[in-house]
């Protein structure tokens, strides 16, 4: 089948069919730079913290009429009250480690600071989020110890909470040992934190650590360092490790447990939480959002199939007469058939070919106003495919109808 | 004749049934997606004191230097201890308050009853006025009792629930940290947002039912109430503890300045300025004034609260209202342009092209309308379906009000009207002779 005729009558059609390559322009424009946004999205939510986030879970409680640790007696009172705690936790017949922890990844709060090379560094070489917990830190995280060692009951001190004297011994992640040690042989070194003058020894390196309070994907998210520091506060965080399909129980069991110790206390309904709820929490919008977006997208295509339809009923509505003469002319069903699909296929070409343009202009100019990443040829090259793949689907049932003119029509009067 | 033309329409619009389904399901999906995320986007970006923002102002002074790693050009996102009680002193606004977050426990009286943890603020008495803080009974505290750090306290009206049972508890006395506090003042409801008097530790949007309990600031400070928000530290504290703090420079106090009128803010400016120079002669600073006064919309745009992912799909769903608009255009061609021979025989019966126009238009508006109350109810679905998937504190935001439901059923009409204006514009050109002699 040769182009022309269906050139000549798109000719007689050319508003009809500037509307239906627009609509497919804009439709290709959005919905493979909406996708590109969603699939940033799913990818961002599922990479994984560095912890075995299975059958973890996390303790917050607050003591009430506690000392506020900035004396030494007080601090030695509120070290020993989180002992009791720890103990009476690590009893618990269905939990299997318990460390005291300040934060954990995508918890949304915790805190962060500098790692200089030589002490009184002014500007830190790298900012690091801070990890306090005990010996049962990593085993308790499920952390992957990949040079060096683990923390031992030896190395842990207790400090106040806002003892800012420098520590000892750390355990850093791998993004930060390539960036300060690139040779490979980060522990036994020495680095310095937060402008400090104390020399701080690396033991081991863990493979990877998220940041409790950056989600996203900047400098911040992959450099933590740890500490075998208990911080005393009138406040405590713990983070337990229930045994394995034992989680509801374990958690269930807290509560009580801890009353049960010291009443003096307070727990609400959020002081135990299950490192599930927290990564939901976390990534809440960025998954609401991808949702909202792919169902605007599922609208989008839906309407410009419905657009599609329309407008090609139309015109077979009024060539029917046409189609008569083709049919009594000797053109079977199939050619009719074919004729429509290929006069669709040639419109949603044309649009898809300036769609590619606003494709990729949107996605500059997302890039300049919203911070956006280069969204890749592919993405443009199966929206292309997509669109058409819609177009046929929109045109087949009109065509359909239209191939099922019978050849008699030619002789009715118009 | 409009009558005539309803009836008209409305007879058309039976004849392809289909055609018309079409663009109603269009339309009306098209103002429902631009709707639910308007909605949302209405509700995170809104303007939290609309009838002030414009004249509350936030003062930010470069403390750290062009050193800092963290910040180009920019000075931290809130002020030390030692500048904000240098401005407190210095009093120059008409209203203004130093704000930090606290989070004490609050032991109701009562054996047997357990303690109740509350978020809270310390500020000075003139945050109430200046924010236009509303009170169910009672007011804020005076300049006086900040000075003589007074024990009283405002307490939210969810608290005053808890611990009173609600009514006029002013006067009652509540213990905050195992001291005793005068009820100086209970809130009414009150929990602006965006949060634009405590970004730094809110990130803009809290859930729940605002803050529970203010203390005065010196009060707090003296009872050593730390700070239970953020702080950042270029150079950690030599002394330990909340003292350390407050000797440090690290940041952790929010600042808000009521300033009425062009002239009062360059002074204010130029106030800061001269404090900053101040600061350089007395050897604190080693580099020339770097200092911000942002109103609270510019304050709210400068600190990102509203996110971008927001924006974004508001694009989208403006796109899909576009795509919506084009598909609506093409299908009012289709359908008019099919009824050209009707158009001959009106035009040779003597209508106007106006009247054609009219006759059109009326049809589209018709359409619209349906779309429009189709959009409505899918716009109800879509901010449920909102509270869904958004988390809490976004969705709580996103609402249907009557002027949301109103927008709805204009954009509705309007874009159907719009789209109208092409297809009815061809079909009033129609050639009465030409379409009398083929039919």
């Amino acid at each position: 089948m040769t182009l022309h005729p269906i050139l000549a009558a798109l000719r007689k059609h050319k508003a009809g069919v500037v509307l239906i390559s627009l609509q497919i322009a804009l439709t290709l424009a959005i919905v493979c730079n909406a996708i590109f946004i969603i699939q940033k999205r799913i990818d961002m939510v599922h990479r994984p913290t560095g912890l075995n986030e299975d059958n973890l879970f996390l303790v917050t409680q607050q003591w009430v009429g506690a000392p506020d640790g900035d004396d030494p007696a007080g601090l030695e009172k509120l070290d020993s009250m989180q002992q009791a705690d720890l103990a009476t936790l690590r009893n618990l017949p269905d939990v299997a480690s318990v460390s005291p922890i300040r934060s954990l990844p995508l918890l949304r709060s915790g805190s962060v600071g500098g790692i200089g090379m030589k002490p009184l560094q002014q500007k830190s070489t790298v900012d690091a989020n801070f990890f306090f917990g005990d010996e049962h830190m990593l085993s308790t995280l499920g952390l992957k110890l990949v040079a060096g060692r683990d923390f031992t009951a030896a190395d842990v001190q207790h400090k106040g909470f806002r003892d800012e004297s420098g520590p000892v011994l750390t355990i850093i992640t791998k993004p930060i040992a390539d960036k300060l040690f690139p040779r490979g042989d980060a522990v036994g070194k020495v680095i310095y934190f937060d402008s400090g003058s104390t020399p701080t020894t690396i033991v081991g390196v863990v493979a990877r650590l998220q940041s409790p309070i950056d989600s996203g994907d900047s400098g911040l998210a992959w450099n933590s360092v740890m500490f075998p520091i208990r911080q005393d506060a009138n406040f405590a965080r713990y983070v337990l490790r229930a045994k394995p399909g034992r989680l509801v129980q374990a958690m269930n069991a807290v509560t009580p447990a801890l009353y049960a110790a010291n009443p003096m206390r307070v727990l609400d309904d959020r002081s135990v939480r299950s490192f599930a709820d927290i990564r939901a929490r976390a990534y809440r919008a960025d998954v609401g959002m991808a949702i909202l977006m792919s169902v605007i997208c599922l609208i989008l295509l839906a309407v410009t199939a419905a657009g599609i339809v329309g407008l090609t009923s139309f015109w077979v509505g009024q060539r029917r007469r046409q189609i008569g003469v083709r049919r009594a002319l000797g053109a079977r069903k199939v050619d009719i058939l074919h004729y429509f699909q290929l006069e669709n296929l040639l419109i949603a070409g044309i649009g898809a070919v300036i769609g590619i343009l606003l494709a990729v202009g949107l996605n500059l100019w997302l890039i300049t106003r919203f911070e956006m990443d280069r969204m890749p040829v592919i993405y443009v090259a199966v929206g292309v495919l997509a669109v058409l793949a819609l177009g046929q689907a929109a045109v087949f049932v009109p065509a359909r109808r239209a191939s099922n003119v019978p050849p008699v029509v030619a002789t009715h009067a118009a | 004749m409009f009558g005539y033309y309803l009836e008209l329409a409305l007879r058309s619009l039976k004849r392809s049934p289909g055609l018309t389904v079409l663009m109603v399901l269009a339309i009306g999906f098209g103002v429902a997606a631009s709707m639910t995320t308007y909605a949302v986007f209405r509700g995170v970006s809104g303007d939290p004191i609309p009838w002030k923002s414009s004249r509350l102002f936030v003062p930010r002074i470069d403390m750290w230097g062009p050193s800092d790693s963290g910040h180009v050009g920019e000075p931290p996102d809130a002020l030390d201890y030692t500048d904000a009680m240098a401005l407190m002193r210095d009093h120059r606004a008409k209203l203004q308050s130093a704000i930090y977050l606290i989070a004490p426990s609050v032991i109701p009286s009562g054996a047997g009853r357990s303690p109740i943890p509350v978020d809270g603020y310390a500020v000075y008495g003139e945050f109430f006025p200046m924010l236009d803080v509303p009170f169910l009974y009672g007011s804020g505290w005076s300049a006086d009792d900040d000075a003589h750090q007074a024990a009283v306290a405002v307490i939210g009206d969810k608290l005053n629930q808890q611990v009173f049972g609600g009514g006029n508890s002013v006067g009652k006395t509540i213990d905050i940290e195992g001291k005793d506090y005068r009820v100086i003042g209970v809130l009414a409801d009150w929990n602006p947002q965006p949060i634009f008097y405590d970004v730094l530790d809110t990130g803009g949007y809290g859930g729940g039912d605002g803050p529970g309990v203010f203390v005065p600031f010196q009060r707090a400070v003296a009872v050593n109430m730390s700070n239970s928000g953020v702080n950042l530290c270029r150079v950690e504290p030599t002394e330990s503890g909340f003292v350390g703090l407050q000797h440090s420079n690290c940041i952790w106090i929010a600042y808000m300045a009521e300033l009425d009128g062009a002239g009062a803010v360059q002074s204010y400016r130029q106030y800061l300025d001269d404090y900053a120079r101040e600061q350089r002669t007395a050897g604190r600073f080693s580099w020339s004034p770097n200092n911000r006064l942002f109103d609270v919309p510019a304050y709210l745009e400068h600190e990102h609260v509203v996110p971008s992912d927001t924006k974004v799909s508001l694009l989208v769903a403006l796109g899909l209202l576009i795509v919506c608009l084009v598909n609506t255009v093409g299908l009012l061609l289709a359908k008019f342009l099919r009824r050209s021979g009707e158009i001959g025989v009106r035009r040779a019966l003597g209508a106007s092209r106006r009247a054609i126009y009219a006759q059109f238009l009326t049809e589209a508006g018709m359409i619209g309308a349906g779309g429009g109350v189709l959009g409505l109810l899918l716009t109800g679905l879509g901010v449920l379906g909102v509270g869904v998937v958004l988390p809490a504190r976004l969705a709580h935001l996103a609402r249907i009000d009557p002027s949301l439901l109103m927008l709805t059923v204009l954009v509705a009409v309007v874009a159907t009207l719009l789209a109208g204006i092409y297809p009815t514009f061809r079909a009033s050109r129609v050639q009465p002779a030409w379409q009398l002699k083929t039919n």
